[in-house]
């Protein structure tokens, strides 16, 4: 679970591990894959969520996940769009244009074009940002389903609390540093929350 | 190898979608490259002797619009759309996406020229049928796409996007405009053995644009 306020680097972060912005300085790898020298392997094995649903306004939810299933070869691409529309709450809104649905369908047909590929990693940006309770709450599920069945989830938001309640490992950033690592957020999420708090407070100040 | 074909047919069915969705490419594009070949028909009064000297400048002058017109719009739609990033995400070699979004420009600009033909050869009383002018049509428009194609990807995150396009393309692109107007000049005089010199030299070109677009794709769509 990654914090922190505006411009502390998170959705950098999402980028560059989603391969979809290369690093000025440094490196980084995901499931394993350096970014820089093996990015197909990489992108194989990330499902990324930013603020946007990356999807193509003027095709439909089914339209554009058959895209993207095609796009990384998913094996009988029908049957696995139909099973993830159907968990998230899709399957009315199918055939209806990207461009007509509301924010937070939007958001959940885009959760579903960064799961289409069972990917290792999923990289959510404030993924609850727009969701409404019934959604947030199958959120949750499917990042508890995806941990659970040994894959990874980094998420960043600012819902402290909301984080911290799902997190295995919490840090907080700063000016695209790490400022706060917790490996036991769920024990300690008081004292996490405090520690958050100061590091807020003094940015203020 | 399946999996590049399926993704390469996916890049180009989802592009013809959109177009038949949004119809922001053909159908402003027709309208306009046939306003001009109309316009130049009436305002040249083309006699016999005159068609073969003006005729070719015509033609290359619609196309040369057609190709700028149809480039600035090939990326920019993929980023209006929202879909751009999503696309960056996906496991595939850039240099599919670049020959994805390269044949499907080809077929938009193809799709164009194939009706603008034919009222081109009636307004200048040109045979329907001319398979040279054809081809070194089609050459022509697979040399403008590939190099289209990556300055449109290049200008797409610009604001001036409209402006800086056509100030990169058509340096770039004019080797291929001059070859292919002396084919069609040459096609229209009467000189086949100039006109296969001149097709073959626009085939150069095509292939070297092909080979440095391709190679340069990755490069350009990293950020």
């Amino acid at each position: 679970m990654v914090f922190g306020p505006n411009g502390s680097g998170k959705t950098t972060l999402v980028r560059v591990l989603g391969c979809l912005t290369r690093p000025t300085s440094g490196w980084a790898s995901v499931a394993g894959f350096p970014v820089h020298t093996h990015p197909l392997q990489a992108r194989r094995a990330v499902g990324v969520l930013t603020h946007a649903p990356l999807l193509y306004a003027d095709l439909t939810v089914w339209e554009n996940l058959l895209f993207f299933a095609r796009m990384f070869g998913v094996p009988q691409p029908g049957q696995r769009i139909e099973a993830l529309t159907e968990c998230l709450g899709l399957t009315e809104r199918l055939h209806q244009r990207v461009r007509t649905l509301s924010h937070g369908l939007q958001k959940r047909a885009g959760l579903a074009r960064a799961l289409l590929h069972s990917p290792q990693v999923l990289l959510l940006d404030e993924p609850e940002a727009g969701l409404d309770a019934p959604a947030l709450s199958t959120l949750e599920t499917l990042i508890r389903e995806h941990c659970a069945q040994g894959g990874a989830v980094l998420l960043t938001t600012h819902q402290v609390a909301w984080g911290l309640s799902l997190a295995h490992q919490a840090i907080a950033l700063w000016e695209g540093r790490v400022a706060l690592r917790e490996a036991r957020p769920q024990e300690y999420a008081p004292a996490f929350q405090d520690a958050y708090r100061r590091l807020l407070a003094g940015a203020g100040g | 190898m399946r999996s590049a074909l399926t993704a390469l047919w996916g890049i180009i069915w989802k592009d013809l979608l959109l177009e038949v969705r949004s119809k922001e490419l053909v159908l402003p594009l027709l309208v306009f490259v046939l306003a001009l070949v109309v316009l130049f028909s009436f305002a040249f009064e083309a006699r016999p002797a005159l068609v073969p000297l003006v005729a070719p400048g015509v033609l290359w002058s619609a196309l040369t619009f057609l190709g700028t017109l149809g480039f600035v719009r090939l990326f920019s739609l993929e980023r209006e759309q929202g879909g751009l990033e999503g696309l960056l995400t996906c496991p595939v070699p850039r240099s599919l996406i670049y020959a994805g979004k390269l044949l499907a420009g080809v077929l938009f600009l193809v799709g164009v020229e194939v009706v603008l033909l034919p009222i081109f050869s009636a307004l200048f009383n040109l045979p329907f049928l001319l398979p040279r002018l054809w081809l070194a049509t089609f050459l022509a428009t697979l040399g403008f796409c590939a190099v289209g194609v990556v300055f449109s990807a290049m200008a797409v995150h610009t604001r001036a996007r409209e402006v800086l396009l056509p100030v990169l393309f058509f340096p770039v692109a004019l080797p291929a405009i001059i070859a292919g107007l002396a084919t069609t000049s040459a096609i229209l005089k009467n000189e086949p053995e100039t006109a296969g010199r001149w097709l073959s030299l626009t085939l150069a070109f095509d292939i070297l644009y092909l080979v440095v677009g391709g190679a340069l794709f990755d490069y350009i769509l990293g950020e």
